[in-house]
């Protein structure tokens, strides 16, 4: 590649006349010859569907949230501070962090644990085994929960009817807070232990067999081995993938609205159903926007320090 | 040379013709329509609701030669709110949009006022119901027309056999399916409802009341605290739940009548309370006329002794949760005139008849004069089983929308967010003080009325 990134310069040299232009070849050529100018081209239907999809959005969001109820008038950051204000809400931040650190590491955990349990059974069987696991992954979340609603069903739960077959008493699944709270997350993890499990899966099958040879001739343990192999080999996949279940776990919608609807007493409500009951319910547009911009920061913070640590080792590793 | 073989007589003819045709064909050209208005309706429950609506519409389009289109959209996962709300962000889409209860409020400032229809739907039919007035009325202009299709009331309905048999109550003749109240009437208070709940706790088939935050569980509380007087919010929107003691009346109430209701009310949907009463479970529910429509179509058990019958009173009168759909016309519209004129024809009592009889009686129509169709008197198994259901004068009720009179701005905030059911559920499952709680519930108030 030449210097000044021509894509020509590689091909064919070209005779340059006086101030360094090519005779004969016009500006508007010369442009669409230039490899920046085609990487533009060639992005700029992105960078459209970004803009309009993406940042637009956003914009208008941050704009509307500064808005007064009527959105006649600018009040600044009012809606936060009113929110702020709001122990309903306070309780709804806590929830929030609650129900996506709590998922997201039961997801990771288990998602690692059936990684492992499949990677080591024979490639035939694992096949069959990786699609029953992937089942509540593919099944729309919306009716995925439906169905666990009515396991949970405040008066005729199934699950209740199994429990009491067994002589236990029944289980408040929706009707007591922290029973709530419980089955909330339980179908979350239910939901996206999978998608955790095929990309522990697709990592483990890239660590090298050697490394675990060589570990096994130097008489590691078992634990030894995932502590100083698998961990380590896995450790920015680990990192994108809870990066990524974090900001859709964060932001989970239809799970909290299918089973509970944000109660009993609001403990199950999560910021994209408050945002939706405020915004939209109750015509608190503006308001609705600040509770759902409430999770930028927090994902943001988090988005900073996750990718900071997979930059790094990616450096090491190279 | 070719000698042209059309003479001057040949050519008259051919143009008496040409007029001829052309003046026979102009009314079919001059029929089409050349309006096309498009109006997105509440997709009705009872899937006949629908065929009552889109027959009007044709029948009104050909009338007045307008192209209706008609567009059911679901309530069923809140696609009706979401629609509005991206058409009133986009200022495009239909010209005519049914607005659930709350929403022409929050929307005045796009709708088309519609004074001139309601002023003669009003001279001609009488009084509106005032819950409709106060929920679609800013600034004394109508911002929509209260609708026949969807809007309903949640009176009681009960098992006549549970209640004669383990409460003492003969709901069928109290309350017959006849323009007079009956024997025991006038003791149906909620003192007595408290008795007959207690009985009927006792007997395993508790009332099944909702105490959620879905709209049946903050509309029949809402109906309980209006009969006490018990306001949390005033006329200009301010928290009133300091010194109130007649809030505190119907506070400690509900705490005495929520241990006799099924442990597991605070989660219940709007589907729950149909399923227990359908089920056997439950002796008495607040519902429209669907649970027993369900139940009867379904074949289920013992739903011949379904029986409808009036809200119990409070020291403040008795009020009936009702809760409407409003037809409203956009301010983008580019038809108006026509919309209007659709709006004003789906008003008139034979439409709402239609619409009415076709619902099987679900559709109350907002003109008090109309309380008299038919099917309430014809709908049974057991005959009149929904009789009752519209306020009848014999009745001394009125409609109640939980949280008036506050603007409906500020009301509607605490409506979905639950918050009558909420400051029940703080005490009676959560175990905070009375204080502590109405304490909560007077900041999240003035919260509401905020920015």
């Amino acid at each position: 590649m030449a210097p000044d990134g021509s894509a020509k310069a590689i091909t064919q040299p070209v005779a340059r006349g006086p101030r360094g232009r090519s005779p004969g070849v016009s500006s508007l050529e010369r442009l669409a010859r230039r490899r920046s100018s085609i990487a533009f081209l060639m992005t700029l239907p992105l960078i459209l569907v970004i803009a309009g999809l993406v940042a637009y959005p956003a914009a208008w969001a941050i704009y509307l949230s500064t808005l007064n109820r009527r959105m006649r008038a600018n009040i600044g950051f009012d809606n936060y501070l009113i929110l702020l204000e709001s122990e309903s809400f306070r309780m709804i931040i806590w929830q929030s962090c609650f129900f996506a650190i709590t998922a997201v590491l039961l997801k990771a955990l288990i998602g690692f644990w059936l990684a492992h349990m499949l990677h080591h059974i024979p490639t035939r069987g694992q096949r069959k085994w990786r699609g029953m696991l992937l089942i509540p992954w593919v099944i729309p979340p919306a009716l995925s929960t439906l169905g666990w609603w009515w396991m949970f069903d405040p008066s005729y739960s199934s699950i209740n009817w199994i429990i009491n077959v067994f002589g236990f008493p029944s289980v408040p699944w929706l009707g007591q807070p922290w029973w709530a709270r419980i089955s909330v997350i339980m179908v979350n993890v239910w939901y996206g232990a999978p998608f955790f499990m095929i990309m522990y899966l697709a990592a483990l099958k890239s660590v090298p067999e050697q490394l675990y040879e060589a570990a096994s001739i130097d008489g590691a343990t078992s634990w030894q081995r995932l502590r100083f192999i698998t961990l380590p080999m896995m450790q920015n996949i680990i990192s994108i993938t809870v990066l990524f279940s974090l900001i859709v776990t964060f932001a989970n919608y239809d799970i909290v609205r299918v089973l509970t609807n944000g109660g009993p007493r609001d403990t199950t409500h999560l910021f994209a159903t408050y945002a939706f009951q405020v915004g939209i319910l109750s015509g608190n547009l503006p308001r609705g926007a600040a509770v759902s911009l409430f999770m930028l920061p927090i994902l943001a913070v988090a988005a900073f320090f996750i990718l900071r640590g997979v930059t790094r080792r990616t450096k090491e590793i190279a | 040379m070719i000698r042209s073989k059309l003479t001057r007589r040949g050519a008259l003819k051919a143009g008496i013709g040409g007029v001829a045709a052309t003046a026979l064909a102009a009314p079919a050209v001059h029929g089409q329509p050349r309006t096309t208005l498009r109006c997105g309706f509440w997709d009705h429950w009872v899937p006949a609701g629908n065929g009552a609506l889109r027959e009007l519409c044709a029948e009104w389009g050909q009338r007045e030669r307008v192209d209706v289109q008609v567009d059911f959209i679901t309530s069923v996962g809140n696609q009706l709110q979401l629609t509005i709300a991206a058409e009133a962000q986009s200022k495009s889409g239909h010209d005519i949009l049914s607005f659930p209860t709350w929403f022409p409020a929050a929307y005045a400032d796009q709708l088309v006022p519609v004074d001139d229809v309601m002023g003669r739907l009003a001279g001609k039919y009488g009084a509106v119901t005032p819950a409709a007035e106060y929920l679609a009325k800013r600034d004394g202009k109508w911002t929509a027309i209260p609708a026949v299709s969807g809007t309903q009331m949640k009176p009681c309905l009960g098992r006549i056999d549970l209640l004669k048999q383990h409460a003492g109550l003969d709901v069928q003749a109290m309350w017959p399916a006849e323009d007079k109240a009956g024997p025991g009437a006038d003791a149906w208070t909620w003192d007595a409802f408290l008795a007959a709940a207690e009985k009927c706790h006792a007997a395993g088939v508790p009332f099944g009341l909702p105490m959620g935050t879905f709209s049946d569980a903050v509309d029949w509380l809402g109906a309980l605290f209006t009969s006490f007087g018990a306001s949390m919010l005033d006329a200009d929107g301010k928290a009133t739940v300091r010194n109130n003691p007649k809030l505190r009346a119907a506070v400690d109430y509900m705490v005495k009548l929520s241990k006799v209701l099924p442990d597991d009310v605070w989660a219940w949907d709007d589907a729950s309370n149909n399923r227990a009463i359908g089920s056997g479970r439950s002796a008495l529910i607040f519902n429209p006329p669907s649970a027993y429509a369900v139940a009867r179509r379904d074949k289920m058990e013992n739903f011949d002794q379904m029986w409808t019958f009036p809200m119990p009173s409070g020291p403040e009168g008795r009020f009936t949760p009702y809760l409407p759909y409003f037809w409203g016309i956009w301010d983008f519209s580019r038809n108006i005139g026509p919309a209007k004129g659709l709006l004003e024809f789906l008003s008139q009592r034979e439409s709402a008849e239609k619409q009415t009889t076709i619902s099987a009686g679900y559709d109350i129509p907002p003109f008090v004069s109309m309380n008299d169709f038919a099917v309430w008197k014809n709908e049974g198994p057991p005959p009149g089983v929904v009789f009752n259901y519209p306020i009848k004068a014999h009745h001394n009720a009125k409609t109640s929308v939980a949280f008036a009179p506050a603007p409906p701005e500020i009301a509607v905030q605490a409506y979905t967010q639950g918050l009558n059911t909420g400051l029940i559920a703080r005490i009676a499952q959560g175990g905070m003080s009375v204080d502590d709680a109405l304490g909560w519930a007077e900041r999240e108030l003035r919260n509401f009325a905020r920015g």
